[in-house]
């Protein structure tokens, strides 16, 4: 069945119209041109797929698309700038080696700002538990855990982070 | 991925009369982090899909002050779960097994009745409500009903559900003071991994004493559907909790549990380590009934 659904994307407001049986990657991927989400397992295991969905990490192979509408979603494509200046932790992965082949780092990254939004003081442990479900077959991750620690010490303003006091939730 | 219509009811009288009218051709899905894949690779081919993650009170957690009881909606997320401060203080056990399910993109989507309800051997989230006797109320089209979590699986993906039959709450009932309770998820990796064995422990001690009152050994992997080990709480109870007692209950737990050799791990293997983790789980009960005292 198709039916029309509306979401903000990346910060815009869309209307757009899906199949039932889409799954949010496909959307993305395949009819919206966003191809910086990436699929690598389809099954929920390797995370290149992540997106943010109302600011929570998300595998959007495995999450359907009718269930975006009314949410905020981004992409990789919706995290730098509109003038083009890199997001702190683009930029962070970059200069901290944290790249290699590149298919995992959307995916990185969003798991990434997800985690800091929530928590900008995360700890080693914490990046390591929040980017569990990101696979990455060519760096090992000592980089991309020092990419993303390297955010964690500058300001929380600097990376225009949400904070939100601990124990809050729940 | 194959074609189905996705339905979006407001109400469990709905999702129940949407799915009686749709017959077999039709299933309930919550987080759908399992469906999708299912349906992806064949195994599974509804015709319609009822989500029943916009029906209103399904994913709360209430924990009523006055008779202690705490519910958690069939619908809340595994990431719920793990940020509520209710369950760190309260239920750490709770904490323990979901803090670990699948990756923080899984956790946020995928919903604690859709766990139980899958019914695979391993389910981590069914353990620690196993050991807490946490009951299910299950609503459908004769209304509602309550079983106890340890009688709702039948089998490898069976459970007590009939047909349209949806889980809506999980209830656990109040704790006495005094209550430890300690789940261990025991895999090959820390992260991403089904558990070769998971073990749940729960201990209430006497007033003044370390006697025990009530034990509680639930073990995940051990058998076809998550299990008590009768005889090992049986022994626990009326007897001083020491590293000795408890190391007793864990050979009694690994007699009772009935392992068997897989891709995972070997049958000898995991009944060693249920031995081994029913007495870390039972120290570590001890200690949280310290530490909940010395608060």
């Amino acid at each position: 069945m198709s039916r029309e659904i509306k979401l903000m994307l990346n910060g815009n407001q869309i209307f757009v119209a899906i199949e039932d049986n889409w799954t949010l990657l496909y959307l993305l991927r395949e009819k919206l041109g966003l191809t910086g989400v990436k699929e690598g397992c389809g099954q929920g295991e390797c995370g290149a797929c992540t997106v943010i969905v109302d600011g929570l990490a998300v595998n959007s192979c495995i999450y359907f698309a009718v269930e975006v509408d009314g949410k905020d979603v981004l992409t990789i494509e919706g995290l730098a700038a509109a003038d083009g200046t890199l997001h702190p932790l683009q930029k962070s992965f970059v200069e901290n080696g944290g790249i290699q082949c590149g298919f995992c780092t959307p995916g990185m990254i969003l798991s990434a700002k997800a985690l800091l939004d929530e928590n900008p003081q995360a700890t080693e442990a914490d990046i390591k538990q929040a980017l569990a479900g990101n696979l990455c077959r060519c760096t090992g991750y000592v980089q991309i855990v020092e990419s993303v620690e390297a955010v964690v010490d500058k300001s929380s303003e600097d990376i225009n982070v949400v904070v939100r006091e601990t124990g809050e939730s729940g | 991925m194959k074609k189905f219509k996705y339905l979006i009811p407001k109400t469990l009288d709905e999702a129940v009369s949407l799915h009686q009218s749709h017959g077999g051709s039709a299933m309930y899905v919550a987080g759908g982090t399992d469906v999708i894949v299912k349906i992806t690779s064949g195994k599974l081919a509804p015709d319609y899909l009822i989500s029943l993650k916009h029906i209103d009170g399904q994913s709360q957690l209430e924990l009523n002050t006055e008779t202690g009881v705490f519910c958690i909606g069939g619908l809340v997320t595994h990431r719920t779960l793990e940020m509520s401060s209710v369950i760190r203080l309260q239920y750490p056990i709770i904490h323990d097994a979901v803090q670990r399910i699948g990756s923080t993109q899984i956790r946020n989507v995928a919903t604690i009745g859709g766990n139980l309800v899958n019914a695979v051997p391993s389910a981590d989230g069914a353990i620690p409500l196993i050991a807490l006797d946490a009951r299910l109320n299950i609503y459908g089209s004769t209304g509602e009903r309550s079983v106890d979590l340890i009688h709702f699986f039948q089998g490898p993906g069976q459970t007590v559900l009939d047909r349209g039959e949806i889980v809506t709450k999980i209830i656990v009932p109040k704790q006495s003071k005094r209550t430890g309770a300690a789940y261990q998820k025991f895999g090959r990796r820390a992260a991403m991994e089904l558990p070769l064995i998971g073990v749940g422990v729960l201990i209430i001690l006497e007033e003044g004493s370390n006697r025990c009152a009530k034990a509680r050994i639930a073990l995940g992997v051990a058998a076809p559907t998550p299990i008590r080990t009768l005889s090992a709480e049986r022994y626990l109870v009326g007897r001083e909790i020491t590293e000795d007692t408890l190391n007793e209950a864990g050979k009694l737990a690994a007699e009772e549990s009935r392992v068997r050799d897989s891709v995972r791990g070997l049958a000898w293997y995991r009944r060693e380590m249920v031995a081994v983790l029913v007495q870390r789980m039972g120290m570590k009960c001890l200690q949280r009934i310290k530490e909940s005292e010395g608060r």
